[in-house]
């Protein structure tokens, strides 16, 4: 069972809380994903709303733990007096770290990834950096004292899936103990096997279940995607070839010509 | 004296951070809060002073991704 931040996760699943059609099939979802982790967000509050304790109150009962967002953040400074923020009103040092870099393809900005990650870590927060699969930057993330990657499968919430296998498995194949969560971009279960299987350790999506005709139905089904793809990859799955191979074995065949 | 909560504009008369956060209506509301893009943690509230044209941000907890 892979570690973050010395924390063993049950399951391999973390799920996002946003965009549901209600409360109720929110938490219906998260029960039947079995995720270990909500990713949750802060913002602005009206006075006398108390839509804020509300959601917690709610996120408080599913029973897992939160990691919260900077989600919208577009430099360093930003990201990192919202992670202060987040920290205060979530209780956590965890902090899932976005600085977005471009609007349309809501691609990190690795620049500022870099410079609020290593100024967050430095106070004590245990960062999950919402990265790319770019070495260069896996490489500097690490270098500031980030203990875990979390590589997009595709930009964040189109659903395309893992769009540089290559990238990813040589990210994965480089760094072969830093538990590496996919982070975006998943939109099928199958998709979210497929990275389980390449070996990463745990899955990070959102609007796959959430815009789902049915989302508690979906969450059963990327639970039970992500559980294969992990069984999978424990299992040692054998080499792929370009020449057939009969599986039944050839000797003994009755010769009937 | 004029800052701006949340993007909007507002006349307060308090001058601490906590002092206008009762004032503005958040009373004991589960919030934490920045200004002029600094965290201002809550227990330095109490003493830390507001100026006019100050941008105060109060947020809470909220779905995420």
């Amino acid at each position: 069972m892979t570690s973050f931040y010395g924390v063993c996760l049950p399951s391999a699943f973390m799920l996002g809380t946003s965009q549901y059609p209600s409360p109720a099939i929110l938490a219906e979802a998260f029960r039947k994903s079995a995720a270990s982790v909500a990713t949750v967000s802060v913002r602005r509050e009206a006075a006398g709303a108390h839509a804020g304790e509300g959601f917690w109150s709610l996120v408080r009962d599913l029973g897992v733990l939160v990691l919260p967002n900077t989600a919208g953040c577009y430099s360093a400074s930003e990201a990192i007096t919202t992670a202060k923020m987040a920290r205060e009103l979530f209780e956590t040092d965890w902090i899932k770290l976005e600085v977005i870099g471009h609007s349309d393809s809501l691609q990190p900005d690795p620049f500022g990834l870099v410079d609020a990650a290593a100024k967050l870590c430095r106070d004590g927060f245990k960062v999950f950096p919402y990265t790319t699969e770019d070495l260069v930057l896996a490489d500097r993330l690490l270098d500031v004292g980030c203990e875990v990657l979390m590589p997009w499968g595709s930009p964040i919430g189109t659903g395309l899936g893992l769009l540089n296998p290559y990238g990813l498995r040589s990210l994965r194949a480089h760094y072969p103990d830093v538990p590496m969560v996919i982070d975006a971009g998943i939109g099928l279960p199958s998709q979210a096997t497929q990275a389980m299987e390449m070996g990463f350790d745990a899955i990070l999506l959102n609007t796959a279940v959430a815009k789902a005709g049915d989302p508690v139905l979906m969450a059963t089904a990327f639970s039970r995607a992500i559980e294969a793809g992990k069984l999978a990859r424990d299992a040692d799955p054998m080499e792929p070839r370009d020449m057939a191979m009969p599986s039944t074995p050839v000797i003994g065949k009755a010769f009937l010509q | 004296m004029k800052i701006l909560i949340n993007g909007l504009h507002k006349d307060v008369t308090a001058q601490k951070l906590g002092a206008i956060l009762l004032e503005a209506g958040y009373g004991d509301m589960r919030v934490a809060t920045a200004v002029n893009g600094g965290f201002v943690a809550v227990e330095q509230r109490k003493e830390f002073e507001i100026e006019a044209g100050d941008q105060v941000e109060i947020v809470a907890p909220r779905q995420g991704g």
